[in-house]
């Protein structure tokens, strides 16, 4: 297995983006990734793309050869494959891009996200996400995802004690970190209150304890870390991926508060790093909904099952806490174009690792984790990065 | 436009009144926070004998009653709606029947969504201007459908607004008036379809809020003003948040706003809302007063008007119809089950 570097990464903005269409939106970020690394199109040997359901919200399927020719390729014919694993479509394509390089098969890799979520109205974009929970069990009798994160919510706040207020912190405190972000959908800070007093969605979730429907697209540029140098000195190398999947059903889990995917993917990167949860600086997870946060930090070691909301609360994951997580305003804040989200996570892990994060620079930082969800919990990936 | 501009007016609200709350009630909603939301806490409802003829011919007789014109004087009549009760067969016709402005004249019934109230006034400008007609009468008028248990139920209401266009004894000029217009599908309803379909958060930023504030600051580039130097604005108010955020956007106070904001008292009115904004704002009105409209219609387009009030407005018989505020305040308040009778939800074939 080689070493595997991120030489350069690009983003859009995040949020309603009405006048950028899907094919522009990738080829935005993929351009932006492709200049900071430096490279050019012919030293390219394959791209990932990872991609939820943009046949469902724009109605354009084969995204792999899409997302190909709209960043100018078709001509030097790239292999290039779209993935899909629900919201964690975007961390399943940088695993893949890794394994291809790791592997020793291709040297240099484009890796893109992206989601075109607004152009279909509210109910049907909430009916594609549901396409993410198990259509038989959980979609044909009413379950949406805030629904089944609710029911992982009241279940943690039934055997831990877990509150309301706790919950909105992580809102809070993702809405600080986001007004920091440039590119984030929702660039200002919130109250307490306002999460508290928002309108219900299912209980004890309300409006902003939700992350929102998002149009955005990330891309990042991967390399052999030994060719790394002739490119860019700014690489961040990826030291761990891990992965793992779960029952599609959440009423299949032998426990709906713990996302064994998280627990399995996160111990199978632990010992790829031969690190452990305290070696980690910080962390972009995966806060679909402000329970989420919640479970991913205890899932991933952090802290002890329970003890999330507490930690919340105790404010060990601000930005100046101890463990800073979701530094880039997080799902909530940052925005959530689903099939984007698990890159534009080690977008920002590198940016922090390079020193690049500007208002929301993590003080030296050197250590960072990135958890991405699909589903309920589904599917998990867990990367972890280190500066060079 | 020196000299030409509004010779008077008159608006109409039907008096039936249904509350968010009754409407969120039926659909198991939280109607407290339907209202918070949409700043909507009541709208209008046209009763069984109202439609956006007799609507139109009411606002018509009220611009009439304040003022000296001759009906027979009025060269040209424009009706603008989205709910004109006929698919063919004007509605400016009866109008003009009614209020005794037949034969001679021109007639048309416009459709632009919220705005061909403001797209009438337009017209009846330019007649004017080229000495077509002497007098032009342009009126904004809707009982605006909405589906049962879309959002839009809480909103869309009936009222309208008439504005004679004239040279003679104009109590507020025209200074200035443009419009931005592109091809935006926000809003429609298709021939034969009972009810409109929306494009949910589309209908914001790229919709009403982009034509807005384009038409708003081109209109202010050619009258060389700035939001400061109004008295009064008025913006199309499809809801009570979208036109408080539109003119912070710009640079308006709440202050300038507030007399011409009907929506959180009375719903959308459609065509009707910035004319009865307008006739709200000129029941008030001083000689001098300046005053900035911008409506909007999806599709999508907005009008701009830079208007100043006149010594006129002191001869207007301003008390021969009712003020914006009485009608408002008129009113009596209907169940849900009298609202589907009036509305025609129950109907059959």
């Amino acid at each position: 297995m080689r070493d595997v570097a991120v030489i350069g990464v690009g983003l859009t903005k995040f949020g309603e983006l009405w006048d950028k269409s899907f094919r522009q939106l990738t080829a935005e970020a993929g351009s932006k990734a492709i200049f900071d690394a430096g490279i050019e199109g012919k030293e390219i040997d394959a791209m990932y793309v990872g991609s939820m359901s943009s046949g469902r919200f724009v109605g354009q399927e084969h995204v792999g050869a899409l997302v190909a020719d709209a960043s100018g390729f078709s001509h030097v014919h790239i292999p290039s494959t779209r993935v899909e694993g629900a919201c964690a479509s975007g961390g399943l394509a940088v695993r893949e891009g890794y394994l291809s390089i790791a592997s020793g098969m291709n040297d240099v890799v484009v890796v893109g996200g992206i989601e075109k979520m607004n152009d279909v109205g509210g109910n049907a974009a909430t009916e594609t996400l549901a396409t993410a929970a198990d259509q038989e069990w959980e979609a044909f009798f009413g379950a949406t995802f805030p629904g089944l994160y609710a029911m992982i919510a009241t279940r943690h706040m039934h055997d831990y004690g877990t509150t309301k207020e706790q919950l909105a912190q992580v809102a809070v405190k993702n809405h600080a970190n986001g007004a920091l972000n440039p590119y984030a959908q929702y660039q200002r800070e919130i109250k307490l209150e306002t999460v508290l007093n928002a309108t219900a969605v299912a209980y004890p979730l309300g409006l902003f304890d939700c992350s929102p429907v998002t149009d955005g697209a990330a891309s990042i540029v991967l390399c052999a870390a030994d060719k790394a140098k002739e490119y860019t000195d700014k690489a961040v190398k990826i030291i761990a991926s891990g992965q793992a999947s779960d029952t599609l059903s959440l009423h299949g889990r032998r426990d709906i508060c713990t996302l064994d995917s998280t627990v399995y993917a996160a111990k199978m990167a632990y010992k790829q790093a031969n690190l452990t949860p305290r070696d980690i600086d910080l962390a972009e997870v995966h806060d679909c909904f402000t329970i989420a946060e919640i479970c991913a930090i205890e899932d991933l070691g952090f802290v002890e099952k329970g003890q999330g909301g507490k930690a919340v609360e105790n404010k060990i994951t601000t930005l100046d806490g101890s463990l800073p997580v979701n530094t880039s305003g997080g799902l909530k804040s940052k925005g959530h174009p689903v099939g984007a989200t698990g890159v534009a996570q080690i977008v920002e892990i590198a940016l922090q690792l390079r020193g690049d994060a500007e208002k929301r620079q993590v003080n030296d930082a050197k250590i960072g984790l990135a958890h991405n969800v699909g589903g309920s919990g589904a599917t998990c990936t867990v990367h972890i990065m280190e500066a060079v | 436009m020196k000299g030409i501009g509004i010779v008077s007016y008159g608006s109409n609200i039907p008096r039936y009144r249904i509350k968010a709350e009754e409407i969120a009630s039926v659909w198991g909603k939280d109607g407290e926070s339907i209202s918070k939301g949409l700043g909507v806490n009541e709208k209008s409802v046209p009763s069984v004998d109202q439609d956006t003829a007799t609507i139109s011919v009411e606002a018509a007789r009220a611009a009439l009653r304040r003022c000296s014109v001759d009906p027979q004087e009025i060269g040209a009549i424009y009706v603008g709606s989205e709910s004109h009760p006929y698919a063919v067969k004007p509605t400016g016709t009866i109008v003009g029947e009614a209020i005794g402005a037949t034969p001679d004249l021109m007639v048309a019934d416009y459709e632009f969504a919220c705005k061909a109230g403001t797209a009438g006034i337009q017209s009846c400008t330019a007649l004017v201007k080229g000495n077509l007609v002497k007098y032009g009468l342009a009126i904004g008028a809707d009982t605006s459908q909405a589906a049962p248990g879309d959002a839009l139920e809480f909103s869309a209401s009936a009222g309208g607004g008439a504005f004679i266009i004239g040279r003679d004894n104009v109590i507020a000029t025209i200074n200035h008036t443009c419009s931005f217009t592109t091809d935006t599908p926000d809003f429609w309803r298709r021939a034969e379809r009972k009810y409109p379909a929306h494009g949910g958060r589309f209908t914001g930023a790229p919709a009403y809020f982009k034509h807005i504030t384009s038409c708003a600051t081109n209109i202010m580039e050619m009258a060389g003003t700035k939001p400061e130097d109004y008295d009064y604005a008025i913006f199309h108010q499809p809801n009570g948040k979208f036109p408080i955020k539109v003119a912070k956007m710009l640079g308006f106070t709440y202050d300038q706003i507030k007399q011409g904001l009907l929506a959180p008292y009375i719903g959308n009115t459609y065509s009707g809302a910035t004319m009865i904004g307008l006739a709200s704002v000129l029941d008030v009105a001083k000689p001098g007063d300046r005053v900035f409209l911008t409506s909007y219609g999806s599709g999508a387009g907005s009008d701009g008007f830079d208007i100043t009030v006149t010594d006129k407005i002191k001869d207007l018989a301003r008390d021969n119809a009712p003020t914006v505020a009485q009608m408002v305040e008129d009113k009596e308040y209907i169940d849900y089950g009298t609202y589907a009778k009036f509305t025609d939800l129950l109907y059959w074939e």
